[in-house]
């Protein structure tokens, strides 16, 4: 590759002589590409992982208690379970961690003057549950087993909310008014919004804005009378309100359970087939066990929280991609493919057929970087932009981060290069002799 | 214009041109299926909802403290609320149409029916039906005398006592065809489950379920006579008239506030805004496929005009010979005209099936109707207008190559 400096040089000239058409090719590659990544980075956000080191070692088990699965199309029991069987779960306690989740909307009063009672979304959990999905904590912890037991009136805040009534101060052992009873703050962590909000699919669908504001003892928050979101029922609770809906066979807990090895999977399924089978026998489930216990991954996929739209986008936008490249494909053969003349009299001053290549595949390249640099400022506009007008659910999600930068340039330049591949192979194959005669 | 020439010319530049029609090809299934998809989102945010989007309101508290009696503590809202000046109505509902979440309940014909008939969202509360300006078009509205409390009505389903139950409901003329095709409605019983059952008293024109993600069941929608308290998910709906409703709103929260300095309240909005935000995901989708669209229009055209440019640049002396042979401008500037077309036509059929293989495909996996026949013409229109805008600038250049170019040498 000691020509390589020549190439560059040659590429540079020929691109500047026809300097309409080059930039035809740099801005029809950038419109391809940016479109492409645009739309990428939000596919990829929305579904993406979203606790990749854990993700295979959390289980959502899931329960077929009113034949639900012989209505639908595709026999797939609920996403959540009834506050019986939750409890059941929890009491049984046969995975290494679990948790019953389910989202809590209490009013909370600050202290400070000047600040407004106000309702916070947050999620009634178990003290096992920050382990189990690496809570990050700024300061204290979570709660132990025996709070859980004994309802205890302890709460764990989201940073965002620390920082409202407590100035993002260190407030582990403060005391805070919720719903006019006072909690002490155990611990504070840090921005915690995984998406998809894997730990409730059932209310959230999958995407959130924020984070859980505040966490407290799911027993806690029964004994409190915080009523839940989303509530799924064969038949209406037989008794009013909340405590009616506890008693009821109607669905609304989200179970997230960790399981480390096959053994403790495959354990796991047995202990929920038993549970099922005796829960059929004692009359309350009207099927026989059709149950799932899928890790995450394949719960979120189960569920198809990645919506089709984003799909469908990333497809067109795809298709664009493919024209664009097309597009540059017929451009560069129609240029290279004038340019025998000059191959001729190269290769008749002894030129190898490699150096035409080098040549041309340098020159293609260059069309492609810069097609890649102006594709990347689009990407970039592009993923700043789609929260201003476009899919504002997910937008969010989108974002520009150096491995999609060096992806978006790796993309237009392999794409160039392929591109600029067949007319090089044309271009070099030109018989010198013959194209010399004819000029 | 004969043909001919043109097809041995395009011969000798195969690739080329196959490259120019494989991408009109492209771009004509591609733009088809968008069109498409575009279409069907616009029809989907036009979905009628039965009341008067522009006339109401809706406030939505949640109650810090569980304090005294929620079914007093809903009339002493309603009384305040009315009194605000510019309201013309008010109502308190469980749901609100295109809200999101909703109540549903399974609908049965026989009350020992195994699997249920259909499932409909129930509304709940009082003065719905004049307040949200649903139209009624037989039977009556649900009056005093059939209201009952939800505590209730939820005893009696446990004790078995009917009597405490509702008896009457309305349903929308899009359920009531569903349930008894060509068949009057009023006086029908349906059962929500095998006890209760509602005798049919009025038919609504329309009213949209809070979750209307299917078109097919937007409208199977019921408006039960149950009598509710003050509760979290609970929304007061207003109605005023459109130039009132900023003012209306303010004053209300004002007014609510003032009985309750401690409420919260978690929703604010006008009937414009809950439309818009029901339907955002689709208005972003549209707005991406009219983007994309408009890219590989632009992309295709530009390519269009670089490989004629090069073409007639390339042709230069043939031009020229042609022209000093006697042909006109007119002759020259109809050839481009004619190649483009010929490349444009044949790329246009090779993109109907491709448009068919696309529509088959998002058929089969993200469960879109068939592609209607009349977007294949306007594929083809498009592409075709675009190809000709596209080639006229290069070939006005080729018509204006002189004959004198023939003879000279290169």
């Amino acid at each position: 590759m000691r020509h390589f400096p020549y190439y560059l040089q040659l590429a540079w000239r020929s691109l500047w002589r026809s300097p309409g058409l080059t930039m035809l090719m740099v801005v029809t590659i950038g419109f391809g590409v940016g479109a492409c990544m645009t739309t990428w980075s939000v596919f990829q956000a929305a579904s993406g992982d979203p606790i990749p080191d854990k993700s295979a070692r959390l289980f959502v088990p899931q329960m077929d208690i009113w034949r639900s699965a012989a209505r639908s199309a595709d026999g797939e029991p609920l996403d959540a379970l009834t506050y019986t069987d939750a409890v059941a779960l929890m009491r049984d306690h046969r995975a290494v961690r679990q948790s019953a989740v389910y989202p809590i909307a209490p009013s909370v009063f600050p202290d400070r003057a000047g600040q407004h009672p106000a309702t916070v979304g947050g999620y009634a959990v178990s003290g096992e549950f920050f382990p189990m999905v690496d809570m990050p904590f700024l300061y204290g912890q979570g709660w132990n087993a025996a709070d859980d037991a004994a309802a205890a009136p302890v709460v764990v805040l989201g940073r965002a909310l620390n920082d409202k009534v407590f100035g993002g101060v260190n407030s582990v052992g403060r005391s805070l008014d919720i719903g006019g009873r006072d909690y002490r703050v155990v611990g504070v962590v840090d921005d915690w919004n995984p998406q998809p909000a894997f730990y409730d699919v059932f209310d959230t669908g999958g995407y959130t804005h924020e984070g859980p504001a505040l966490f407290m003892p799911f027993t806690r928050a029964i004994a409190a009378n915080l009523a839940n979101g989303r509530t799924a029922c064969d038949l209406e609770p037989s008794a009013p309100g909340f405590p009616g809906l506890q008693q009821s066979d109607c669905a609304w807990i989200t179970y997230l359970a960790e399981l480390d090895t096959p053994a403790q999977v495959q354990a796991y399924r047995v202990y929920l087939d038993a549970y099922a089978a005796a829960q059929r026998r004692a009359g309350r489930f009207l099927g026989p066990p059709n149950n799932r216990l899928r890790d995450l991954p394949a719960f979120l996929d189960a569920e198809r929280v990645v919506p089709g739209d984003t799909r469908v986008s990333f497809l067109v936008a795809l298709g664009l991609l493919l024209v664009c490249l097309i597009n540059t494909v017929g451009l560069l053969l129609a240029k290279f493919l004038r340019r025998s003349g000059e191959i001729g009299v190269r290769r008749a001053l002894g030129a190898a057929r490699s150096a035409i290549y080098a040549q041309f595949i340098i020159e293609s390249a260059m069309v492609g970087l810069a097609g890649g640099a102006f594709g990347l400022l689009l990407t970039g506009l592009g993923v700043l932009g789609i929260g201003a007008v476009l899919q504002p659910r997910l937008a969010a999600l989108a974002r520009l981060d150096g491995r999609l930068l060096l992806a978006t340039l790796a993309v237009a330049v392999l794409c160039t290069v392929l591109a600029g591949l067949y007319p090089s192979f044309r271009a070099a194959r030109v018989q010198p002799a013959w194209q010399l005669k004819s000029d | 214009m004969d043909i001919l020439p043109i097809l041995s010319t395009l011969r000798r530049h195969k690739l080329t041109a196959g490259l120019l029609v494989m991408q009109i090809a492209l771009t004509c299934a591609i733009v088809c299926n968008a069109v498409f998809l575009i279409g069907q989102r616009l029809q989907r945010m036009d979905m009628p909802s039965g009341v008067a989007e522009h006339e109401l309101l809706q406030i939505q508290v949640a109650d810090v403290v569980n304090s005294g009696n929620p079914y007093a503590r809903v009339q002493e809202d309603l009384a305040l609320l009315r009194q605000v000046p510019g309201v013309q109505s008010v109502a308190f509902s469980n749901q609100v149409p295109f809200g999101g979440s909703s109540s549903n309940g399974n609908v049965l014909l026989d009350p020992n029916q195994p699997q249920r008939t259909l499932n409909a969202t129930t509304y709940f509360g009082q003065n719905l039906v004049p307040t949200m300006g649903v139209q009624l078009v037989a039977g009556r509205d649900l009056r005093d005398e059939d209201f009952v409390d939800v505590d209730t009505a939820l005893k009696g389903l446990k004790t078995g006592d009917t009597k405490s139950l509702p008896h009457v409901t309305l349903i929308t003329r899009g359920m009531a065809e569903r349930l008894w095709p060509g068949q009057n409605p009023l006086g029908r019983l349906i059962y929500l489950t095998p006890t209760v059952g509602l005798r049919v008293v009025g038919v609504m024109a329309s009213l949209v379920r809070p979750n209307a993600y299917d078109a097919a069941t937007a409208q199977y929608t019921m408006v039960i006579p149950l009598r509710m308290g003050a509760d979290r998910g609970m929304s007061y709906v207003i109605r005023a008239r459109p130039q009132d409703r900023t003012r209306v709103l303010a004053a209300a929260l004002a007014a609510l506030r003032k009985a309750d300095s401690q409420r919260i309240v978690t929703t604010r909005r006008s009937f414009d805004e809950v439309r818009r935000h029901f339907f955002r995901d689709d208005r972003a989708m549209a707005g991406i496929l009219v983007g994309v669209i408009t890219a590989l229009l632009v992309v295709t055209a530009l390519g269009i005009v670089g490989l004629a440019s090069f073409w007639v640049a390339q042709r230069r002396r043939t031009i020229g010979v042609r022209r000093a042979l006697g042909a006109t401008r007119a002759n020259i500037l109809h050839y481009f005209q004619t190649e483009n077309f010929l490349l444009a036509s044949i790329g246009i059929a090779l993109g109907m099936v491709l448009a068919y293989g696309i529509n088959l495909f998002l058929m089969r996996h993200y469960e879109l109707p068939r592609l209607p026949a009349i977007y294949f013409p306007v594929g083809a229109v498009a592409l075709w207008l675009i190809g000709q805008l596209a080639v006229l600038g290069p070939a006005l250049r080729a018509a204006a190559v002189p004959p004198v170019v023939a003879t000279r040498s290169v």
